[in-house]
């Protein structure tokens, strides 16, 4: 009988191990095309797909096959994970729903209790989830990390990252990397100081901070005056990528703060609007880069990394790519920090350009003023949270693009904890019919080899697939495909709802899928609906 | 920060109580306006036009009919939306409610005309073809029946002389060329890459997916209203300006 027992143990134990996602699993996803397993679908952040069975020849037959609405009336920015059969997804603001990657059916839901006074300046909001062992995280919109079973949704641990009572928030996915969650905040609209922080997967335990505001005796201090840098903003609320070879994880930071407010903290600022990249390990900065010292805009720095390796000016190197909401896009060498190259993909004018070095002469016309001042991009930027996509296939940078300007004007900024702590406001430029478009870059010189006109600025990330298409959405509800080399429309399908969201592909069953977030409901695609 | 500004500070939070609402004066309008300028003006705008956030100059708000309810939106924001709540006192969120109800609300001048011959002109003039006034009329301009209560009288003499100055939002003018020939303008209701939707002088609706169109264009400065600077007398346009400023809503 003993015998018989031991072995009883021995299989519920593989049937455990192998529900996992181990990270081997997740650093090598590009092994497992069928499942999308972190919010970048790889480490590298190219939201690109190998899978091909969904092609410009048949693309046409592209058809919804299940939808699933979300309770949440908040904007449903959530990319969804799918691995080993079963779709996780955030439910705004803080819901997580495990649903059956077949049918949409719920396998397990968890609902958080949420108080009453969030601060969110944005909407309570929330990106999506990440995945490690047998664990599901969330970062949630009263700033707590939370680690639920994979299999039931039940809370394993509960830890508060920041207080929200003073403006701090969680809207973006988790980054599992080894061991660690790795997460950023929000809320430098409240003149929160900014960090990025990594837990235990199995504790909780913080494990490191790396404060993006230096404090006394840190280097980089020095670029604020008083007690400004305590108020700094620099926040790090989209979802960084990582380089399992450099052992770095690279990350874009948020607007300083107050946002439109300079006199009070005179000097660059680091490190606000900066590109970061940090040791998993220990938490260290390696290196930085400093996109925007000193804003006054609201501009923000906090796109998607996207790493490749490629030739660039004769020499193989490892690049980061990153198009800044401030409309230029930037090649940079992902180990040494050292800054390439470049170029314009949107006419901007906080700038009159950049030094050989990357920095800005910014444009003093731009600054807010009691009278009112123009400035292109507007604090929404030329992109966004929502996602580019890089296709390794086609050799082209896919970004959606939002053209509109502000106007602002100058007003009081007083810190006072949980609190706006701006410094403006704003208003539409009078008569400006604001655009968009998506726009296909040269991924090393940043050209714009053709553009996809949309009548209103996006708030839809895109995904590139190796059937040459890509997939993106509008402000009107369309969810459509285009040749991913001519850029002609070759699909769309009308979903009733804005889309606020990125997509993702993966198999089932052998079969490819298409998901989106639109409205209120995720829709999955497939050939002929089957 | 100073230990009693923080507990101060800290004192000022969501969920306060409405009951002691003070008198609305001037200067609580003001102190209103700068919390306004500081804490709401970025999604709201400026001049509270909206923006990210809603239009709040304007009489009637959607979700708040009774001051109460604007102080209740305040306090907490709209659950579901990007309106979060706000840290301010009862005071500070019942100064912030006169301010928005300002804004909603137009200083009345006397006006040389009379109402109720502008009344007679308006339909003499057949404005009812484009515009709707208590859900009656045409829907190629701008609904008319709180117009009084949201625009100046200099800016309705404005729009009747010279429309082209200031455009309504929500109006674009568009010009078709159907694959057989058939050539079409209106007004735009809908728009987007792909289809476009308008009504044409008529009334009519027309529905295109722009694959079927042999042309397209949009004409951001065009109105097809007409200036009635030459077409009326002095004294009818008097009469129709005071028409339009008494139109108030239908509460």
């Amino acid at each position: 009988m003993k015998s018989v027992v031991a072995v009883s143990v021995g299989l519920l134990l593989t049937a455990h191990v192998s529900a996992q996602l181990s990270y081997d699993r997740i650093r090598q996803a590009d092994r497992e095309p069928g499942h999308w397993l972190t919010y970048h679908g790889t480490y590298d952040g190219k939201r690109f797909s190998t899978l091909d069975e969904i092609d410009r020849t048949n693309v046409q037959r592209l058809r919804p096959v299940w939808m699933y609405q979300v309770q949440g009336r908040h904007h449903f920015e959530a990319t969804p994970l799918v691995f080993d059969g079963v779709m996780y997804l955030t439910d705004p603001p803080s819901d997580v729903v495990a649903l059956d990657v077949k049918t949409g059916r719920p396998i397990w839901t968890y609902r958080r209790t949420l108080p009453d006074d969030v601060r969110a300046c944005c909407g309570q909001v929330n990106r999506g989830v990440a995945a490690l062992g047998d664990q599901i995280f969330i970062a949630t919109i009263d700033a707590h990390l939370v680690a639920l079973d994979m299999r039931t949704g039940r809370v394993r641990w509960d830890i508060e990252v920041a207080d929200y009572k003073t403006g701090h928030s969680m809207t973006g996915a988790p980054l599992a990397v080894k061991d660690k969650i790795i997460i950023g905040i929000a809320g430098a609209e409240y003149g929160v100081r900014g960090f990025l922080d990594a837990y235990d997967a199995s504790t909780g335990k913080r494990a490191w901070r790396l404060w993006t505001v230096p404090g006394p005796g840190e280097a980089g201090h020095e670029t604020w005056t008083g007690d400004s840098w305590k108020y700094g903003g620099a926040t790090t609320w989209v979802t960084g990528a990582y380089d399992p070879d450099t052992n770095l994880t690279y990350w874009g930071t948020g607007n300083p703060g107050p946002d439109f407010v300079g006199d009070v903290r005179t000097g660059d600022n680091l490190y606000s609007d900066s590109l970061i990249a940090v040791d998993v390990d220990t938490g260290r900065l390696k290196w930085h880069f400093q996109f925007i010292p000193h804003d006054v805009n609201d501009i923000d720095s906090t796109e998607i990394p996207v790493l490749i390796d490629a030739e660039f000016r004769g020499r193989l190197r490892k690049l980061l790519l990153f198009a800044n909401r401030n409309g230029f896009y930037y090649v940079f060498d992902r180990v040494t920090g050292e800054y390439l190259h470049a170029q314009t993909f949107a006419r901007q004018t906080w700038a009159k350009g950049l030094d050989g070095k990357g920095r800005p002469t910014p444009n003093p016309d731009t600054v807010p003023s009691p009278q009112g001042a123009l400035v292109y991009p507007d604090d929404d930027g030329y992109t966004n949270w929502f996602s580019p996509s890089y296709s390794p296939q086609t050799k082209t940078f896919y970004q959606n693009v939002r053209e509109k300007g502000g106007i602002y004007y100058r007003n009081e900024a007083v810190y006072q904890p949980g609190r706006m702590y701006l410094g403006a406001s704003k208003r539409a430029v009078p008569g400006e019919e604001p655009w968009g478009a998506l726009r296909a870059l040269d991924p090393l010189s940043g050209e714009v080899r053709w553009e996809f006109r949309v009548t209103t600025p996006p708030w839809c990330g895109l995904l590139s697939t190796a059937g040459r298409l890509v997939f993106s959405g509008t402000m009107e509800g369309m969810f459509f495909a285009l040749d991913a080399e001519s850029g002609a429309p070759v699909w769309r399908f009308q979903t009733g709802g804005e889309i606020w969201s990125n997509p993702i592909s993966y198999q089932v069953d052998g079969h490819q899928y298409i998901a989106i977030a639109a409205g209120n409901a995720l829709i999955v695609f497939g050939l002929d609906g089957a | 920060m100073p230990a009693v500004a923080w507990f101060l500070a800290t004192q000022m939070v969501v969920g306060v109580d409405p009951t002691t609402r003070p008198r609305v004066t001037a200067q609580e309008i003001d102190r209103g306006r700068a919390l306004f300028q500081a804490q709401c003006a970025y999604c709201h705008g400026e001049d509270g036009a909206g923006g990210r956030g809603a239009n709040l100059a304007r009489p009637v708000l959607r979700r708040a009919s009774t001051d109460e309810m604007l102080f209740r939106v305040v306090n907490r924001g709209v659950p579901g939306t990007g309106m979060p709540g706000n840290a301010m006192s009862a005071r500070e969120v019942w100064q912030v409610v006169a301010y928005v109800r300002s804004l909603g609300r137009l200083r009345r001048e006397p006006l040389p005309g009379d109402a109720a011959r502008g009344a007679e002109v308006y339909k003499a003039q057949g404005c009812a073809a484009c515009h709707t006034i208590g859900g009656r009329g045409g829907p190629s301009g701008p609904d008319l029946t709180d117009v009084g209560a949201r625009s100046s009288p200099a800016f309705l003499r404005r729009s009747l002389t010279d429309p082209a100055a200031d455009l309504p939002a929500g109006f674009m003018q568009v010009r078709a060329v159907t694959k057989t020939g058939q050539r079409l303008s209106g007004v735009r209701v809908n728009e987007d890459p792909f289809s476009v939707q308008f009504r044409d002088a008529t009334g009519m609706l027309h529905s295109y997916f722009k694959d079927q169109l042999q042309e397209f264009a949009r004409d951001g400065t065009g109105t097809p209203m007409p200036s009635y600077r030459e077409r009326l007398e002095p004294g009818e346009l008097d009469d129709l300006v005071a028409y339009l400023v008494s139109l108030e809503g239908m509460r």
